[in-house]
């Protein structure tokens, strides 16, 4: 087990988190290989933040044990925070401070000195696009902006793993297509990545996730092995009185989960039947539909199995 | 090296912080400066002119002369002359007086007998004697303004006899040091540094933590290296300086506004008001650490400050409180600095006349920095 451990960046054992007899992290087992983006998919309230927390030193697990980087968490957490990044859910850098300020700021906290400190300032304001925003408030920039400063800041020491909290939650889409870009980027240098999210499309750049639910997790993998594995089909069902089809067939053998896309009714066939197309065909609630496909699963199809409802 | 550097990088954010906090900054101005000019001149000690009423039942030469002598002390001045004491005692409770000069309708032959006027002592049989010329009827509720009252109580009448006055010998002769000219402005002003000292300090610290966690910075400050000693030092410099401001603005105002002197200690001086700053700065650090908002922060402040300006010893004199609260007052570093700053500036005093308050301050700093710093957890939970 131990012969990878230069490849594997976090491991968690068991890990668990109380507050007040509510398991907000409930027997959480996590394996995080070097170089890649992993991805924590969930409902707000799963328990995303708090393993993040736990993993980073911030908050120390009720029970299991954590190694980051090869240091016992929370033990060494002080030698660990030189070497990883964090970016919070909120932006939690100083609004009456310019973006120069700013960074200098954390520059020295991180313990950088001198012209390389200076150097790094400018290597980050560039390749964030902050030079022409230095005098700028940071208080006074739009979302995307602040998220760049943030994500500079988090890189300002050259952190091995970076640790993302919900990084794109209050970004316009535009912000949050390039920021991913700049992740992948981060990547290519070397560095590993760790990402909070509840946007499907999000998770499904992720090299691998884990889709999280009441703390516990449900499934992990990369999402393309995720799909094929899920365990049903994708049926899409178009026609008249969809609301009433799903009400039918809801809860009826084999059916998983059904929920309407607009004009069409999805809906997720258990993979024991062999023709899922012929199956919901023959059923009589579906008698005035005019279309019924298979479809390509996505992500959304996965949590659904996953979690909740569609959870066996 | 690393722990210098950040250090100084946090106190230059808070400097930049507070330059831009207009707010905050026009405080650290205009607090001393005000409290200063409304302290200096509002509180005195010494009473004059509580407006009385006058009930003249003689009507005579001889009872108007007796009020003209007692306006010419200036402890009272008429407003109302009234008829009867009913009146008197109706104008007290409706607080339009403080107190009511009821002269008797035998005032002439009271004052003939009376030992003050001096005309040579009567038969001691003749009980006319302990009969006092008039009465004071007084709202004894405040007891300053009684106190200045009863003061007028054994007022010598020799004049009346166009006798020169203060013939009689004092039974003790009483030599005023430090102060002899009794104002109160050069007991209080000195006493000022302290209590400003106390309110700004405290309630910039103990907002300064908590300020942080209600804005966010928290959780990214503490996934940085930065060491709890480090991020305390460094935000308790900034104050320090403009603790160091608001002492020469006060002390400086009030030599050129009323007098007060600085003494000769100007070293003993500075170092006894860093000891008391890094005093306060370091309770108020300790209390930002437990404060969950910067509302409780402040409340916290006034727990801490009115104790200060009551029991230090600034309004009302130490020695007069009971043993319990002599006790209490002894944990406040307000009590401690009150002595201080009096002590150099009034007395002359130095830090080696002073080293038990001296050591007491300095405890009190690294007791409180160290407990601030243990407290502060590099942790949610």
């Amino acid at each position: 087990m131990s012969r990878h451990d230069a490849d594997i960046v976090v491991r968690a054992e068991g890990l668990v988190k109380s507050f007040k007899g509510f398991r907000a992290v409930d027997g959480l087992d996590l394996t995080i290989e070097r170089g890649m983006i992993y991805g924590f998919l969930g409902p707000n309230g799963c328990g995303k933040t708090t393993a993040m927390r736990m993993l980073t030193g911030l908050l120390t697990p009720t029970e299991g044990s954590v190694e980051v980087l090869g240091l016992s968490v929370p033990k060494d957490a002080e030698t660990l925070k030189y070497k990883i990044g964090y970016m919070t859910q909120a932006f939690s850098l100083y609004g009456d401070l310019t973006v120069q300020e700013n960074l200098d700021f954390m520059s020295t906290i991180y313990g950088l000195t001198g012209q390389r400190r200076k150097d790094r300032v400018r290597e980050v304001m560039r390749r964030y696009e902050l030079t022409d925003l230095k005098d700028r408030f940071a208080g006074k920039m739009s979302g995307g902006q602040r998220q760049r400063l943030a994500l500079a800041t988090a890189v300002l020491h050259e952190p091995q793993l970076l640790f993302l909290d919900e990084p794109t939650s209050a970004v316009d889409p535009e912000s949050r297509r390039h920021f991913w870009e700049q992740l992948f980027d981060l990547v290519d240098d070397g560095t590993s990545i760790v990402v909070t999210t509840h946007f499907m499309d999000e998770a499904e750049r992720c090299h691998k996730i884990a889709i999280l639910e009441a703390g516990q997790k449900r499934a992990d993998g990369a999402p393309k092995d995720l799909m094929a594995a899920m365990g049903a089909n994708v049926i899409e069902i178009e026609g008249p009185n969809l609301r009433d089809i799903r009400r039918q067939l809801l809860g009826s053998k084999g059916i998983m989960a059904a929920a309407q896309l607009g004009a069409r009714l999805r809906v997720l066939v258990a993979d024991d039947i062999a023709d899922p197309e012929a199956f919901l065909k023959a059923k009589p609630e579906t008698d005035g539909a005019t279309l019924i496909e298979r479809v390509r699963p996505n992500l959304e199809d996965v949590f659904v199995t996953a979690t909740g409802e569609g959870r066996q | 090296m690393r722990s210098l550097s950040r250090i100084s990088a946090i106190f230059f954010k808070e400097l930049a912080q507070l330059r831009r906090d207009r707010m905050t900054f026009g405080m650290v101005i205009m607090i001393p400066l005000i409290q200063l000019i409304l302290f200096g001149y509002a509180i005195n000690t010494n009473i004059r002119d509580i407006p009385v009423a006058v009930v003249d039942q003689s009507q005579t030469g001889l009872s108007r002369i007796l009020i003209q002598m007692v306006e010419a002390t200036r402890v009272v001045k008429v407003t109302e002359r009234l008829s009867t004491p009913e009146e008197a005692e109706a104008a007290i409770k409706a607080a339009r007086v403080r107190a009511a000069f009821i002269l008797p309708e035998d005032l002439s032959k009271r004052i003939v007998r009376s030992p003050a006027v001096g005309l040579g002592t009567p038969p001691s049989t003749d009980e006319e004697t302990s009969r006092p010329v008039a009465q004071w009827i007084v709202d004894g509720s405040d007891t300053m303004i009684a106190g200045a009252i009863k003061s007028l109580r054994s007022m010598p009448l020799s004049e009346l006899n166009r006798q020169a006055p203060n013939r009689s010998t004092p039974t003790f002769e009483v030599a005023l040091f430090f102060n002899p000219e009794q104002i109160t402005a050069i007991n209080i002003v000195p006493g000022l540094v302290g209590i400003i000292l106390t309110m700004t300090m405290i309630m910039f610290t103990s907002a300064a933590i908590v300020r942080e966690r209600e804005r966010g910075n928290m959780e990214m400050l503490i996934n940085t290296p930065v060491r709890p000693m480090e991020l305390m030092i460094g935000k308790i410099i900034p104050y320090i300086f403009i603790g160091l401001l608001q002492t020469v603005i006060i002390l400086g105002l009030g030599h050129i506004l009323f007098n007060v002197p600085f003494g000769s200690k100007t070293f003993d001086l500075l170092v006894g008001t860093l000891l008391f700053i890094g005093a306060s700065l370091s309770l108020g650090l300790v209390l930002s650490t437990i404060a969950q908002s910067q509302l409780q922060a402040t409340q916290m402040t006034v727990f801490v400050l009115l104790p200060s300006i009551l029991l230090s010893g600034f309004m009302f004199p130490y020695e007069g409180m009971p043993v319990i609260a002599q006790y209490i007052a002894e944990a406040f570093p307000a009590t401690h600095f009150m002595r201080m700053v009096r002590g150099f500036v009034l007395r002359d005093a130095g830090l080696i006349e002073l080293h038990k308050d001296v050591l007491w301050m300095i405890g009190f700093f690294v007791l409180g920095m160290f407990v601030a710093a243990m407290r502060f957890k590099k942790r949610l939970d």
